[in-house]
């Protein structure tokens, strides 16, 4: 039974971290990337850790699982936080689909006035009636 | 402690094969880019991937100090996104003074 449990554990983070790379691969553009690499990789290795914590069962490996878990949930949304922001500054395009950039308003002393924001406004006209 | 039975072993051969070809698909990412912040975080699902192998592969050979290698190369991963993060940023602020 246990095993069973541990099995399915497994299983449901692998095909979550699989989840990950397809969205790494299919997503329009960079921050939506980033959401799903940061979400579904997290959720993946929880799965995984805690697929371990019940298979081997005792305390040293549990609190071991526990920590890795503690670990990412507090480090990944500090590095996709900072990585995004980066590729914010940095200018990297939004997708063109994109109809509310409300980060846009706290940086416009970053950006020059008549400067276009990451690559939308062209394709969007109402873009920014947001 | 015994041996794997049978469904378990083949789900951590399942994960195992999963997660590879995650780990594949995450380098195709690294390959194409377009912009540095997403080889940035190619790299970033690179390490978590590594670190769902070697979870899994502890249960494989019951070895739970993979647990730790898990851990360390979470941090290194961490700390490798976050200079990433500020030098792109630096980058940016740089190319700003130096139009004004």
């Amino acid at each position: 039974m246990t095993e069973t449990i541990a099995a399915l554990l497994l299983l449901g983070g692998a095909a979550f971290m699989m989840v990950a790379t397809i969205g790494a691969l299919r997503l329009p553009d960079f921050y939506t990337r980033m959401h799903a690499i940061t979400k579904a990789g997290t959720l993946g290795i929880g799965l995984i850790l805690v697929g371990i914590a019940v298979f081997f069962g005792d305390l040293s490996a549990t609190t071991r699982a526990v920590a890795v878990i503690a670990f990412v949930l507090f480090t990944a949304p500090v590095s996709a936080h900072m990585i995004g922001r980066a590729g914010y500054l940095d200018e990297v395009p939004l997708w063109q689909g994109t109809l509310v950039d409300k980060l846009r308003a706290r940086y416009d002393d970053l950006f020059d006035k008549g400067d276009q924001p990451p690559a939308r406004r062209a394709s969007s006209p109402s873009a920014s009636d947001g | 402690m015994e041996d794997l039975d049978g469904f378990l072993l083949w789900a951590v051969f399942i994960s195992l094969a999963i997660i590879s070809l995650a780990i594949l698909g995450a380098f195709v990412r690294l390959i194409r880019g377009p912009s540095l912040p997403d080889r940035v975080i190619a790299i970033d699902l690179v390490a978590y991937l590594t670190m769902g192998f070697l979870a899994t592969y502890s249960v494989l050979i019951q070895e739970e100090t993979y647990i730790d290698v898990a851990l360390v190369l979470g941090l290194l991963a961490f700390l490798g996104t976050v200079a990433f993060a500020r030098y792109i940023e630096r980058i940016h602020a740089e190319e700003e003074t130096t139009e004004l």
